[in-house]
């Protein structure tokens, strides 16, 4: 089967006044339909850059992304991309945030208006509609950002550590969620977070970015049994911390090349 | 505890909240009355002290005239109407100024927002501009446009149109980066940018401007009608000056403060009614 997301040889060095410094270097990765995968790492082994690079956000300096087999140069609607904050406008209200990518690509109708109202219930933000993000607390505020996200259906969701800023009981419970409703979908999804636990709860793949360049240092598949249960409880299930373990002390070794 | 018990102890409660609330409101209310008080006796005594002097010879009355003459002076000129084209011609200069400054500047302000090249371009020049005096170009103006109304616009677009294109880019810029990232993610256009992000989120920065272009519009009228003005409340007061009428150049000054402020006000009001939904 066509992979949904392919990486040839990307590389990408930012440009500055006083030097050129490399990102990342010469990626190479494949991600099938329905998974979810996770990318993890120190800091500076270019997470956001390559989930900036998926997105079409920003251009490689070198190499091929490809996305449903056509190389992605600009952002599409078929690709969500969810921030680290909800970054919801404060002069819309929820309806209206949530519509908002409808409203860009020029898919705003009946029908889809429709079918965002319902997923707002299903997030548990029916009544909320016509409330403003202020009024709002943080948890349901992400809540929205993933409805406004979800609206224009993307086969790929890129997720920039969207748990991050939130309460430790929410961002268990939004992962919960956030991994039903993919699932339910058939959303593939890349994860970037520096939560550990977390990559391994959520995800089919946890990928280990090393620093200084960025480059793929080691691939983590996650056993079966950790993956069908939902997130709170994967954390629970034999195996889940030996693995925790083996990707910390890979990290640790990452992190170290840095110094 | 008995039921009757609970909601006896609940309905005291109550009445001792409600009773708390009210001697703060009644403390509030009084607070309020004092600076009202007080405010209106500044002024009252202000005028009292003005009038006191100038009769008892403290200062000079033919400089500094006395508030019954003042305002004897407005009464008669509003009554036999040779007030009201003045007032109208400056009231109207300033009303133009203040819209088109505003229009301008903003539209400015989009377009070099919209060519980061151009505003680099242009950067230094603005800076110039607008750190000059810029009623020095009055006499330019006048040249250029005649001794009358258009000139007095421009002296008053002068000051004003820069400082909005300042204030307005400014705000543009300071737009948070992520909110048109989510734009961007769902490949959004410039165009849709710049009128789903930028524009509503500076919009009260644009609606602030206009309190600021209101005080600026009437600096630019008043002094392009000392300059060139053969009506208006500017002429007035360079009139009353040349033929050591000081009744006449005080009774413009309250007329000017009286007016401005009214128009401050209005502002004010409309700038709630544009923001209040947030």
């Amino acid at each position: 089967m066509l992979p949904v997301v392919e990486l040839k040889g990307v590389t990408h060095a930012y440009l500055g006044e006083r030097e050129a410094s490399l990102a990342v270097e010469d990626l190479n990765l494949s991600i099938g339909s329905g998974e979810f995968v996770s990318l993890v790492g120190p800091s500076g082994c270019g997470k956001t850059t390559l989930l900036s690079i998926i997105a079409g956000l920003l251009q490689p300096s070198e190499g091929e992304v490809s996305v449903y087999g056509r190389p992605i140069h600009n952002p599409s609607p078929e690709i969500g991309y969810m921030l680290q904050q909800d970054y919801l406008f404060p002069w819309r209200t929820i309806l209206e945030n949530a519509l908002l990518g409808l409203e860009l690509t020029g898919n705003l109708n009946e029908e889809n208006r429709r079918k965002t109202v319902e997923l707002l219930g299903d997030m548990g933000l029916a009544g909320k509609e016509d409330a403003y993000p202020s009024q709002l607390s943080g948890g349901m505020r992400q809540r929205v950002a993933l409805v406004r996200t979800l609206a224009t259906d993307p086969g790929l969701l890129l997720l920039d550590e969207p748990f991050s800023a939130l309460d430790y009981q929410i961002k268990l419970q939004l992962e919960d969620l956030v991994s039903e409703t993919l699932r339910r979908r058939g959303t593939t999804a890349i994860l970037v977070t520096h939560d550990l636990s977390e990559a391994i709860a959520v995800s089919n793949r946890v990928i280990l970015l090393e620093p200084n360049p960025g480059r793929i240092r080691k691939v983590f598949t996650v056993p079966e049994s950790i993956r069908e249960v939902p997130p709170l409880y994967a954390r629970d299930q034999p195996g889940f911390a030996e693995l925790f373990h083996e990707v910390w002390k890979e990290m640790e070794q990452a992190g170290s090349k840095s110094v | 505890m008995e039921q009757s018990e609970i909601s006896g102890i609940a309905a005291s409660r109550e009445s001792w909240l409600r009773q708390m609330h009210s001697t703060f409101s009644q403390e509030k209310r009084r607070e309020k009355n004092r600076i009202v008080a007080v405010r209106t006796s500044l002024l009252l005594v202000f005028f009292a002290l003005w009038e006191a002097s100038a009769r008892l010879g403290w200062i000079d009355e033919l400089l500094f005239s006395y508030p019954t003459k003042v305002f004897r002076q407005i009464w008669g000129d509003m009554v036999s109407g040779t007030l009201w084209p003045h007032l109208g011609i400056t009231v109207g200069e300033t009303v133009v100024g203040f819209a088109l400054g505003t229009l301008l500047g903003t539209l400015l302000a989009v377009v070099i927002w919209w060519s980061p090249f151009l505003s680099a371009v242009l950067d230094p020049y603005m800076v110039v501009f607008n750190s000059m005096p810029k009623v020095a170009l009055g006499p330019i103006f006048i040249v250029m446009f005649g001794a009358g109304f258009t000139a007095i616009v421009m002296t008053t677009l002068s000051i004003t149109v820069i400082v909005t294109t300042l204030v307005v880019y400014n705000s543009f810029c300071s737009v948070d980066p992520n909110l048109v990232k989510v734009v961007r993610s769902f490949g959004g256009t410039r165009v849709q940018i710049f009128f789903k992000v930028i524009l509503p989120a500076s919009f009260p920065a644009i609606v602030s401007t206009l309190k600021v272009n209101v005080g600026m519009s009437w600096v630019g009228v008043i002094v392009g009608e000392f300059l060139v003005a053969k009506s208006g409340l500017g002429y007035l007061i360079i009139y009353g000056f040349q033929v050591f009428n000081f009744t006449l150049v005080m009774s413009s000054l309250l007329i000017i403060a009286a007016v401005a402020t009214a128009m401050y006000q209005l502002v004010v009001y409309v700038e709630k009614l544009l923001l209040n939904r947030r």
